[in-house]
């Protein structure tokens, strides 16, 4: 309760303060890091490891930009933020970007003085319940108790869901997904309702796994994606052209492993100009040469990103699907770097 | 006259600016001035920045539809209300658990100081236990203590323990019969009004034979029995008019009659066990605050220990306790707003928290729940400081 106070004062006050005309790339510099919002824990998308470090699909967003801009992936702090804190903090400028599975929508993107600069992951919205309730499809959930974590896109779909369909359903929110999960283990709620993505994230922290499926049904449209503050667009173009560096590594068939040899021997334009070597500049957004290099060397292309946190040989076990290329039956695209 | 005159006459000779009382009202002036200026600079100053940062701001966000279900809610609400109602929900919800538990734990509070104070060992012991352990564990704890110890044991709605098929318990919380009062019921509104009217006329008139003749008169039972009796005996002659709604299991849960929501439940139980080990030494310090002289001589003259109690010490010892008690009270208030962290919808939990993400309006959110806090902290402040002047000791 503090703390929640405490952010929202802190972001009165911040907001009080003089507000300093862009330059996000140049304070970073100075500190010589990348302030990065993440979520308070959830596998693939961000959480700790065992040994402190942070993995998954959104952290290796803020690698990325690391990467492009001191050429040291390393060089990114965490800020593990709850759903309700997320905006805020970046609004404050108590961080320099937000990839927290954060969904895009038209309030978000026009009200909030934030711009989502793309989409990382393709998701929508679903259902967790226990096997043993015994429910197939979602529509049999009239009058059914939904566990939910505060201050997401969720809360509202659910709202739509069932109204659309004429049925009756008691909402329980929760601040962090930890907290929802466990108040489901505990019986509390029929069903857990969350993005896909985070429903698989979630089902591995049950003590038995097994005991809970997904349902079949995606309610709603969520493309999750990094999120900056209005007003800078020189950040936002780095924000955004890290993420497409990664779709158009992947396209190009360059990963971290063949980089040094692509750059050594390739002579496909696209990739040496992915890479740097010839056509564009990275000065353009006040980054060096080897930008596209860098990230691709240091983090991956977007495949490698996505199997190595969520993909089918990660404990998630999520299939492309949607989040494939676009040349191979997804949704994933690119415009060209040249 | 002329010494009158001629002080007056220098006195207009002395500079305005050296004349203290001038002095004085020009700097706290300027004091107020500065306050106002450095407010209307942060004002502005905001709103300017989160116009420049493409920030929506003002409070046209209140009509907009919400369009997101509420756990518990006093008043009709569904998604179709506006965030203006979710702020009223949340309020409301604020409001119950801050009543329940400030009930609970003065109750519960009372009982615990006297007990410590018992010349029973045993007794004595266990309420110094009860305090030491309920106060130094920190509130957030025993709160989460009391949902997931009251939860995890509790049935699922299918396997809920009942009894005589009427109340339910399980772990979506506690389902007992709503009275639905039909036409009629108002005769017995009307019989419960009139028996308070005439109980206290009757404790009137019982104090004034008191204070004329000395010869008493039980107040307390007779009260008791026109409280319940005259309204029991209207509902009677009025044949009944009042049904139970039942909870049904019907689905995933039941439906109808009351519900008692286990966040409810495990947060009032939590403020209440947490307020009251406070409540229980203020309660202490008041008793031991009257000096043991007047015990004795209430006994010298003839009082029993319970009558001494009830009129000697406790009348005393209350100009201690309030201004104790105010402040416990109004720490269970502003504590109430951890009911985030078990998801029960109260004001923080709702206003501060969904509608303030949905909306992105931090300033406005804040401002608004700050400023409902600080007013139901001064209203509780305003009665115990008018309670606490009627127990005031008046000098004679």
């Amino acid at each position: 309760m503090k703390a929640r106070f405490g952010i929202g004062l802190g972001a009165v006050l911040a907001l009080t303060g003089v507000a300093h005309a862009g330059a996000t790339l140049d304070a970073v510099k100075n500190k010589g890091f990348v302030q990065c919002g993440v979520s308070t824990g959830l596998p693939g998308f961000s959480a700790a490891d065992d040994k402190g470090a942070f993995t998954g699909i959104d952290v290796d967003m803020c690698r990325g930009v690391a990467a492009a801009i001191f050429g040291d992936a390393d060089k990114v702090k965490y800020s593990p933020l709850t759903a309700k804190e997320r905006f805020t903090a970046l609004q404050s400028g108590e961080i320099d970007m937000l990839p927290r599975n954060t969904t895009w929508t038209y309030t978000r993107d026009s009200s909030l003085g934030l711009n989502f600069t793309g989409v990382n992951y393709y998701d929508g919205q679903g259902f967790l319940v226990t096997k043993n309730l015994g429910v197939k499809s979602a529509l049999e959930m009239d009058g059914a108790s939904f566990c939910i974590q505060a201050g997401t896109t969720t809360e509202l779909n659910l709202a739509d869901y069932f109204r659309t369909n004429g049925m009756k359903y008691t909402p329980i929110t929760f601040d962090t997904s930890d907290q929802t999960i466990k108040a489901f283990e505990a019986g509390r709620c029929d069903a857990l309702t969350s993005d896909q993505s985070q429903l698989y994230a979630l089902r591995i922290k049950l003590q038995d796994p097994n005991s809970a499926m997904v349902l079949p049904e995606v309610i709603s449209k969520e493309p999750l994606g990094p999120v900056v503050r209005q007003g800078d667009d020189e950040w936002f173009n780095i924000v955004r052209w890290t993420l497409f560096a990664m779709i158009n590594g992947e396209e190009l068939g360059v990963s971290s492993t063949n980089v040094d040899e692509m750059k050594a021997k390739s002579t496909d334009p696209n990739v040496r100009r992915l890479l740097g070597l010839e056509g564009v500049k990275g000065e353009w957004m006040g980054l060096p040469d080897e930008w596209g290099y860098n990230i691709v060397k240091l983090v991956g292309n977007y495949g490698e990103v996505f199997e190595r946190n969520v993909g089918e040989g990660s404990a998630l076990g999520i299939s492309r699907g949607l989040n494939a290329l676009w040349s191979k039956g997804g949704i994933q695209y690119a415009p060209p770097i040249r | 006259m002329s010494a009158e005159q001629s002080t007056r006459s220098s006195a207009s000779k002395v500079p305005l600016w050296r004349l203290p009382a001038f002095r004085a009202i020009v700097f706290q002036v300027l004091l107020v001035l500065g306050i106002l200026a450095f407010g209307y600079y942060l004002l502005s100053n905001t709103l300017q920045n989160m116009e420049q940062r493409g920030i929506t701001t003002g409070f046209g966000f209140l009509s907009n539809e919400a369009g997101f279900g509420i756990l518990q809610s006093l008043i009709p609400y569904d998604e179709t209300y506006s965030y203006g109602r979710t702020f009223l929900v949340g309020l409301l919800n604020t409001l119950l658990v801050a009543v329940l538990g400030i009930f609970f734990a003065t109750m519960l509070g009372f009982f615990i100081g006297i007990a410590r104070l018992s010349p029973n060992w045993l007794v004595a012991r266990l309420a110094t236990a009860y305090i030491e352990i309920f106060r130094n564990i920190p509130l957030l704890l025993q709160i989460m203590f009391w949902y997931f110890a009251v939860l995890r044991p509790l049935p699922l709605p299918r396997q809920s323990l009942s009894v005589g098929d009427a109340v339910f318990l399980n772990n979506r919380g506690l389902f007992i019969p709503k009275p639905v009062a039909e036409d009629g019921f108002w005769l017995v509104g009307l019989a419960f009004v009139v028996a308070v009217l005439a109980v206290i006329g009757i404790a009137r008139w019982a104090r004034r034979r008191q204070n004329a003749t000395g010869a008493q008169f039980p107040t307390a039972s007779a009260g008791l029995a026109l409280l319940v009796g005259v309204p029991l005996l209207v509902y009677w002659l009025s044949g009944s008019p009042l049904h139970w709604d039942y909870p049904v299991l019907g689905g995933f849960n039941f439906s109808g009659g009351l519900e008692v929501i286990p966040e409810l439940a495990a947060l009032t139980l939590a403020l209440s066990i947490y307020t009251a080990a406070f409540i229980a030494e203020a309660v202490r310090s008041g008793i031991m605050a009257v000096s043991h002289g007047q015990t004795e001589a209430a006994y010298a003259l003839g009082l029993r220990p319970r009558v001494t109690l009830k009129l000697v010490v406790i009348p005393q010892a209350m100009r201690v306790i309030i201004p104790q008690l105010t402040s416990q009270y109004l720490n269970l208030t502003k504590n109430s707003s951890l009911a985030t962290a078990i998801g029960y919808p109260d004001l923080v939990n709702v206003f501060a928290g969904t509608t303030l993400n949905q909306t992105g309006q931090a300033v406005e959110v804040i401002a608004m729940t700050m400023a409902v806090y600080l007013s139901i902290s001064l209203a509780i402040s305003m009665f115990m400081n008018w309670y606490n002047k009627r127990n005031q000791l008046i000098e004679r």
